[in-house]
């Protein structure tokens, strides 16, 4: 008598959000409120011992902010989620309670950007080394590992590498070693990839792109997977007393979900990176349509990709959803299928013929594409890196970046596919001029 | 972990919680940090009434302490476990005497034959899983802890 299974489609708009007790109401309120009753002193102390689940301040729990952290943690077939003010804060939360001075991180090369920074300067300030290997392969990351290593963090489908990696394979590597796999799978979103599946244990999101999808409103959310043994004695933080909460030890009180429980209660509750409950909101209300768009984004970025193929000023283009790619078999495994073909999300990359030149008159002869940083939005969004982001780089530095100098990111939108091929067409003509 | 003789879909664990008003017990801690007592302290919040079953104590939470369960008094609903897998035989084999509804094994407490030997004596028979945690699962709570609890309802919460 199993509990029935709900499918993505239906998780993104009920998961995490049932009728509200108090009116009735079907959609999900707004709990703008920094702060919450105790019922009594006795309340009031279960609830500062964790001794009762209840909601005490916005900053460390908030109900609407807590229906975004389940529905996210059941798109993502996730034992628990938490959200916070941004990407960059899920993660460096996700880090900031598995790690100490001392340890060590294996992580894939080509991150985006805020993740080296977070890694190679932040994290190292406070004694946190981080050896970057080639993500293409699992060996790589085998070799990497020290005696110190506690984590091993890659993304699932690069920003702009627009590589995949291997999920199952690093995982096997990372627990062989007794350490979790962490893996940032923003550009998929939850609807096309689902790292735990493929032995991920943490999976951080930036919410900000596709999952609120409307490039509205920042945020951050971390899953565990639940599974991860973490009394293998690499983990004293989870074991032992915690001198931060009461001596509490959270993976033997709160189990599986530990590892989030710990995350909340150490964390965000000290660095406070707390997101709010409108933002939560505004997030929530694109989640429910995540599965529709990124059918969208999915099939636009195709006919793009092969669009731009075609065309006599483009010189090369890189998008996995393409037949002919050569990471064709590890998409199939690993992303939903969308339109008949293993989906390969809005994001693709291209060089236009000419160089940097003509890269940035690309960029600047657009009509309707955007010219900004970010990714994941309705509209179709396009950025020339070598010109703007990474433009303090020489270029060495920046084809070990991944970027080139003739490289053009488009986060293809959900407009009418004629529309966007019309204002790609024209501006590529631009270009060339 | 859901083996054949256990239960543990949405509906069932409902009805058991909702049934269920005295819970004996078995291996509480009196010391406030324990897992034991984080359960039982929460249940006995939450309307329940708790019986403790532990040889080395005479009370805890103020209610009176029993060296076992055949000494308890009163009729007992729930049988919740917080020992050792080896040593839970015995238990459901006392459970089952004392007419108790459901034999309850707590997260780590796996023993099979104890579970089959409840059900087949006609009580519900719930492994590995913490009767708080299911509790505020289902009842209210552990939702704002972002934890998945799987719900999917155009119910209000009774």
């Amino acid at each position: 008598m199993a509990d029935h299974e709900f499918q993505p489609e239906t998780l993104a708009i009920h998961a995490g959000q049932i009728p509200d007790a108090a009116t009735g109401a079907r959609a999900l309120p707004i709990y703008q409120t920094t702060s919450f009753v105790f019922d009594s002193a006795d309340h009031a102390a279960s609830l500062f011992n964790l001794q009762t689940f209840g909601n005490v301040y916005s900053r460390l729990s908030n109900p609407t902010v807590a229906a975004l952290e389940e529905r996210v943690a059941a798109l993502e077939g996730g034992r628990a989620g938490l959200a916070s003010a941004s990407g960059m804060a899920s993660e460096a939360m996700a880090l900031m309670t598995l790690l100490q001075q001392g340890d060590h991180v294996v992580a894939a090369g080509a991150l985006y950007g805020g993740s080296v920074s977070m890694l190679a300067v932040n994290l190292k300030k406070l004694g946190i080394e981080t050896s970057f290997v080639d993500a293409g392969s699992a060996d790589a990351f085998a070799a990497a590992i020290k005696p110190n290593t506690r984590a091993v963090f890659a993304e699932s489908l690069g920003n702009p590498s627009l590589k995949l990696l291997d999920i199952a394979a690093v995982a096997d590597v990372a627990h062989a070693h007794g350490v979790p796999l962490i893996i940032d799978n923003t550009v998929p979103s939850p609807f096309l990839c689902n790292p735990i599946r493929f032995g991920a244990d943490i999976v951080v999101h930036s919410a900000t792109k596709y999952l609120a999808g409307h490039g509205t409103t920042l945020g951050g959310v971390i899953v565990e997977s639940g599974r991860f043994p973490w009394d293998n004695g690499k983990f004293p933080g989870m074991t032992e007393p915690s001198p931060g909460y009461h001596g509490v030890k959270f993976f033997e009180t709160f189990g599986d979900f530990g590892f989030t429980m710990r995350a909340r209660m150490e964390t965000l509750r000290v660095y406070g990176a707390a997101l709010s409950p409108t933002s939560a909101w505004q997030i929530m209300q694109g989640v429910e349509t995540l599965h529709v768009r990124m059918e969208r984004h999915c099939a636009n970025a195709l006919a793009v990709a092969k669009f731009l193929q075609a065309h006599p000023r483009v010189g090369w283009v890189n998008y996995p959803g393409l037949p002919d790619h050569e990471q064709h078999a590890l998409l199939a495994k690993q992303m939903r299928v969308v339109n008949g073909a293993p989906g390969a999300s809005g994001l693709l990359a291209f060089g236009v013929k000419g160089g940097l030149a003509a890269g940035v008159k690309f960029i600047e002869a657009a009509q309707f594409m955007s010219h900004l940083a970010n990714i994941g939005d309705t509209r179709t969004l396009i950025i020339h890196p070598a010109s703007t982001t990474h433009r303090q780089l020489d270029d060495t530095q920046q084809i070990a970046a991944g970027v080139l100098p003739d490289m053009v990111r488009i986060s293809v939108g959900i407009e009418h596919i004629d529309d966007i091929l019309w204002d790609i067409d024209q501006a590529l003509s631009r270009a060339g001029e | 972990m859901n083996a054949a003789h256990t239960i543990d879909d949405i509906a069932s664990l409902r009805r058991i919680l909702r049934e269920s008003r005295t819970v004996a017990v078995v291996g509480l801690s009196a010391e406030w940090h324990r897992p034991s007592y984080f359960a039982a302290k929460y249940m006995q919040q939450h309307g329940y009434r708790i019986i403790p079953v532990n040889p080395r104590y005479a009370e805890i939470l103020g209610e009176r302490c029993y060296p076992s369960l055949l000494e308890i008094d009163a009729q007992v609903d729930m049988v919740d476990v917080f020992r050792r897998t080896d040593d839970v035989l015995p238990i459901a084999q006392q459970a089952v005497e004392i007419g108790a509804r459901c034999l309850w094994q707590q997260i780590g407490v796996v023993n099979a034959d104890a579970a089959a030997l409840a059900q087949a004596a006609g009580l519900d028979s719930v492994m590995d899983r913490c009767v708080k945690i299911e509790h505020a699962r289902l009842f209210g709570g552990l939702h704002w802890a972002g934890v998945n609890t799987r719900v999917v309802s155009a119910r209000r919460p009774v």
